[in-house]
């Protein structure tokens, strides 16, 4: 059966290529440092499961230490030139949309053949079937790409690590996040917040309680990068002892919409990296590193007015359904 | 209290614009130290604490690396690049005479909305589906509008409007469905209250919104052909045409 292991197993080895590709690169601004970090990366990915908990913990300090307190280079290895590309679409035309088409595919496809066939079962693991089938798809789609367009070896390699580079350490902040949120459990920071904002805010009236509850959704959304980490808190802080608790709210439809405030949230900030950062990298918007990028910009007013909406939803439907 | 220090280095790292990874892994130490704080600590035990939390947040961070897998599809768009993928999703919305960057991107957001309302969350997505088609064919619809090449304000206003509905599609469809992360996580946080909800409860009361989302979103984005022949109309003055 083909578990996430088998998944850490290739990304191990497509960072370790990375890695190593760019250490041969000797127009790489960042050579040394970029080729280590993607190494540590590999490392993560192909031992993780043996160093334990103190060893991985060192492994995110080197990580931090490489990649963190000096920006990383963009390796620009070489490439096909406008004219190619424009010739090569000219021939190949709307085949080349296939081997992009197949990934999602394969992803949707493998997921629902996971649940449904006796084959699939068999074939791919039930915890977290659909990425490992995403990564099936990438592998399927390499292999009919390099067949059919039958480019250099290495060019899969090397125009991945050109878009890895792109991504930089933005790639890890999702993962560190999570692994913040932990700590911030462990800790626990949400009993200590949901304290302050009772004792902050007097939540007199049903509307009150609702626009403090939506409000600290989105805002500690913002904080943490993450609607999913701001969620218990806030629910066990406001929603369920005062929105529900003391004003009869209907918990299904507070927590529905209580959680699409904390989206808003994610709308603005740059600590949700993977939606708001690896795009303005991924699309080399020129000012990606500044704090409110060019995307985060163009979701605000959606944002805004949806997280209004959110809080008049949750007025007007709670307590009445 | 002092737990709170670790929110407080998140919030100033941020504003002082040190590298998050960094602010990160301080943040986590920081409260992993000062929830140990107590009268007549020593330093030895706080170092303790400290290595106690780095090992904590080693172990979280081995458990999510299931976020890198969406990478392995890097070599793919890489290598399709390369061969024109881009420059054909540009031609091909080009023929499209009715084709628009904001009407494009309405569609988009119909497909990604609808899809995501499905379970189908990995259909799009910023490496998959923004960086190589959906936004060179927005810019593409655009380029027919201005006539050749764009202004860069206006290029690159398209591409962060090109991601920004991928997400917007994606986070006020996928609360439909009811098999997806964020209801499942509500289900199990109800149920430890004592409240016991079904799944298609808290899906349903996402409706609401995802309806409001598609038309506050949609007329920004049939208001956004306006922003952009405003953008040309300046470049056209500017450059005395």
């Amino acid at each position: 059966m083909i578990t996430l292991d088998h998944a850490y197993v290739l990304l191990g080895l497509m960072f370790l290529a990375f890695s190593i590709l760019t250490l041969r690169d000797p127009e790489h601004p960042t050579r040394v440092r970029s080729a280590v970090f993607w190494a540590l990366v590999a490392a993560s990915m192909l031992f993780g499961s043996w160093l334990g908990g103190l060893g991985n913990g060192v492994l995110v300090l080197a990580l931090v230490v490489v990649g963190g307190l000096k920006a990383l280079g963009v390796g620009r290895p070489s490439t096909t030139t406008l004219e190619q590309r424009r010739d090569s679409a000219a021939r190949r035309r709307n085949s080349l949309f296939i081997p992009a088409l197949i990934v999602p595919l394969a992803a949707v496809g493998g997921t629902l053949a996971a649940k449904h066939t006796g084959a699939g079962q068999w074939l791919i693991s039930s915890t977290q079937t659909t990425l490992i089938a995403l990564g099936l798809g990438c592998l399927l789609s390499l292999f009919i790409a390099m067949a059919w367009l039958r480019p250099p070896v290495m060019a899969p390699v090397q125009e991945g690590r050109r878009l890895m580079d792109s991504i930089g350490w933005a790639a890890l902040l999702p993962q560190m996040l999570a692994s913040l949120g932990a700590v911030f459990l462990a800790a626990d920071v949400g009993g200590v917040v949901g304290e302050l904002v009772t004792q902050a805010v007097p939540l007199t009236s049903p509307l009150l309680a609702v626009a403090a509850y939506c409000l600290g959704m989105a805002l500690f959304t913002v904080i943490m990068g993450n609607a999913f980490a701001a969620f218990p808190v806030m629910t066990a802080a406001i929603g369920l002892p005062f929105v529900v608790g003391q004003f009869g709210g209907n918990p299904a439809i507070v927590c529905a919409i209580g959680m699409l405030a904390g989206f808003c949230g994610t709308l603005m900030t740059p600590m949700a990296a993977n939606f708001n950062v690896v795009p303005a990298n991924l699309l080399e918007l020129p000012d990606r590193e500044a704090p409110f990028n060019g995307v985060i910009r163009a979701q605000m007013p959606t944002a805004v007015i949806i997280l209004g909406v959110n809080i008049a939803l949750m007025y007007f439907l709670a307590f009445r359904f | 209290m002092l737990v709170l220090l670790g929110i407080a280095v998140v919030v100033v790292g941020f504003v002082a614009r040190i590298n998050p990874l960094l602010v990160i892994l301080v943040a986590a130490i920081v409260t992993g130290v000062t929830a140990a704080l107590e009268p007549g600590v020593e330093v030895r035990e706080l170092v303790q604490a400290a290595v106690a939390t780095l090992a904590a947040f080693g172990e979280a961070f081995n458990d999510n690396r299931y976020f890198h897998i969406t990478w392995l599809i890097l070599p793919v768009i890489g290598l399709l690049e390369r061969a024109g993928l881009q420059e054909r999703a540009r031609t091909l919305i080009a023929q499209v005479r009715a084709a628009t960057a904001g009407r494009l991107l309405l569609s988009y957001l119909v497909v990604r909305q609808a899809t995501s309302a499905l379970g189908l969350t990995s259909l799009g997505g910023h490496p998959q589906m923004v960086r190589p088609l959906v936004a060179p064919m927005a810019e593409g619809a655009a380029e027919v509008q201005a006539g050749g090449n764009l202004p860069d304000r206006v290029r690159f206003r398209i591409r962060s409007m090109s991601a920004a509905t991928d997400n917007i599609g994606l986070f006020f469809g996928e609360d439909i469905f009811i098999a997806i992360g964020s209801i499942v996580l509500m289900v199990g946080f109800l149920e430890q209250a004592g409240i016991i909800v079904e799944p298609l409860q808290l899906s349903v009361w996402a409706i609401p919104t995802a309806i409001a989302a598609f038309v506050v979103h949609g007329v920004r984005l049939l208001l956004f052909d306006r922003e952009i022949r405003r953008g040309l109309a300046a470049r056209d003055a500017e450059t005395g045409r």
